[in-house]
């Protein structure tokens, strides 16, 4: 019990943001029309390439050579979500646009 | 790209530049759904993440360290950004769902490398202080858990649906899923209650763990048939989002909390959104064994009845309204120009053509109108199938190109097979039927339809693509 008492006081801030961005996510997203379905996963899959801020951070206090190879590793495939995820969105919903 | 390390004010622009970020994706989350703003939307939060990003390798600060290692983290970017790019420019559109799949699987893969590399420094001082049961701990155990499931699992659906790896369905797999997932549960009760002084020295578990996770993301995937692949990469994209936000508990980043845990809450509502436009359920699509049990339908099948080129050319061009019922066969053949061709020469014939597009028809919802799109044909064109199911009895003819399940009457009728319930195009309704299909292979839930063996209904076999170019050349000759 006192355990969960200090883990939840000191991280009351990102229990917060949690619970409200859940409630977020939600309210965002229903009422998509079903066309919307693809791009929308696919712009919701660039947006959690997020992580390519943890791996930038891990690498830029990396100091073996393990961990630098595995950082580096870690930065290039956050990267490939991020702008792959972009991309293909864009790709996507640039079709939608040249209706009449 | 030298900042002098004295900098105040740093940290502050850098708490400020993710509120923005976060802000960003909020907005351009919710202008993704609005058929209108999404490409805007899109951009908006491509440039929210450019700025976190930016702000992070110029501003972040660990114990007063800056970022280290900038000529690498340049590099491995620009590496990233080459490929990625690369790939998702060159694609075609019929790929995309694996491609989605492909890149989600990339993040999982950096979210569960950032879990091992942080899993050895771990501060001794908080072990000391409250023993390896910590939110610390515990953040980078889910993180490596996640982000490895979400990465395995991606790449199996992304070689399912480029047709790689076929379905493994043995009776007994969701026990064996379900035995793994409490052995790596268990696995993360055991490491958080060691007593250790240092956490490299649990590292050993850490490689078992990151093993055993692989094989339950793979196993998770594997039964899981082609028809539901939608919904799992929707679901696999959600546990991204929260292998990300795991990142954030980690480095009290709220960036990596905001967008990971929005992610994660949009993606499994999305994932529901799916289930429903299939009429199933969640549980159903994971544990559930989809097309498995072949209904007794085909035993009282009856005839099949094919029509000529020349005779479908005539029935088409005399008809007042034709609807088109595209599906996955028309992605594969890469035939929805040639279908293009194919109305615009009706419409010139003074014919009515509509497309009826069913919400999952293809391997993905809104599938088909990427494709249409694609190949210039006007969005008031194409028709939901709740929207025309009424008018189709007073359709002429209906030709479903490379569709299957989605016009199965089966989904009406027979309360035993694993599509029951699911809304589909009533085409049987229509006067007459013509069914292209390159044979006659069932869909992909591998269920009997009896659709082809209606008395209204004809079929052409062969390539979507070739049959409509002969039709096409064939109305021209009429």
């Amino acid at each position: 019990m006192e355990q969960f008492s200090d883990f939840f006081l000191q991280h009351r801030e990102a229990i917060f943001i949690v619970i409200l961005s859940i409630f977020l996510g939600i309210e965002v997203i229903s009422h998509v029309p079903a066309i919307l379905h693809t791009p929308l996963m696919s712009g919701a899959n660039a947006i959690h390439g997020v992580v390519i801020i943890g791996a930038i951070i891990v690498m830029g206090h990396a100091d073996t050579t393990g961990s630098m190879v595995l950082g580096f590793l870690a930065v290039v495939l956050g990267t490939l979500n991020v702008v792959g995820g972009f991309v293909v969105t864009d790709r996507m919903l640039e079709m939608f646009k040249k209706k009449k | 790209m030298t900042v002098p390390t004295h900098f105040p004010y740093g940290i502050t622009i850098l708490e400020i530049t993710y509120i923005v970020a976060s802000v960003l994706f909020v907005i351009g989350l919710k202008m993704l759904s609005h058929p209108l703003t999404a490409r805007k939307g899109n951009i908006l939060a491509a440039f929210g993440m450019g700025f976190a990003i930016i702000a992070t390798i110029l501003f972040h600060r660990k114990d007063g360290e800056p970022i280290g290692n900038i000529p690498l983290i340049l590099a491995a970017i620009a590496i990233g950004t080459v490929i990625g790019w690369v790939i998702a420019k060159k694609v075609r559109m019929t790929a995309m769902p694996q491609l989605v799949s492909f890149f989600n699987g990339m993040g999982g893969a950096a979210a569960a490398l950032i879990s091992m590399m942080e899993f050895p420094h771990v501060s001794p001082e908080l072990i000391a202080r409250s023993g390896m049961a910590n939110g610390h701990v515990l953040a980078i155990l889910l993180g490596l858990m996640i982000g490895t499931v979400s990465w395995s699992g991606s790449m199996i659906a992304f070689g399912k649906l480029d047709g790689r790896i076929g379905d493994l369905r043995v009776k007994s797999m969701k026990y064996v899923n379900i035995t793994i997932l409490i052995v790596l549960l268990g696995f993360i009760v055991y490491i958080m209650t060691r007593d250790v002084s240092e956490s490299r020295e649990l590292m050993p578990f850490i490689y078992i763990m990151f093993g055993i996770s692989v094989i339950y993301g793979v196993l998770f995937v594997m039964p899981i048939g082609g028809a539901d692949m939608p919904v799992v990469i929707s679901l696999l994209n959600s546990f991204t989002g929260v292998a990300a936000a795991m990142g954030g508990f980690l480095y009290n980043n709220q960036v990596m909390l905001t967008g990971g845990i929005l992610v994660g809450s949009a993606g499994t509502i999305l994932t529901i959104l799916m289930c429903r436009a299939m009429n199933r359920s969640l549980l159903n699509v994971i544990v559930g064994v989809f097309g498995g049990g072949g209904s007794a339908a085909a035993t009282e099948a009856g005839t099949i009845k094919e029509i000529t080129l020349s005779d479908a050319a005539i029935l088409l061009s005399y008809s007042k309204k034709v609807v088109i019922v595209p599906g996955y066969g028309l992605a594969v053949a890469q035939a929805q120009h040639i279908c293009h061709e194919l109305d615009k020469l009706l419409d010139e014939k003074g014919v009515e053509v509509r497309y009826a597009i069913h919400p999952v028809a293809g391997r993905m919802p809104g599938h088909m109108n990427v494709l249409l799109a694609e190949a210039d044909v006007p969005y008031e064109q194409l028709v939901e199938s709740d929207e025309i199911n009424p008018d189709l009895p007073n359709t002429d003819v209906l030709i479903v190109i490379g569709a299957n399940d989605v016009v199965n009457p089966a989904a009406e009728d027979d309360p035993s097979s694993p599509i029951f319930g699911m809304p589909i195009i009533k085409a049987r309704d229509a006067r007459n039927i013509i069914v292209m299909k390159r044979g006659m292979g069932k869909g992909y839930a591998a269920i009997e339809n009896m659709l082809f063996y209606n008395e209204k209904t004809r079929m052409l076999f062969g390539d979507a693509k070739n049959t409509l170019q002969n039709l096409v050349s064939e109305i021209k000759n009429l």
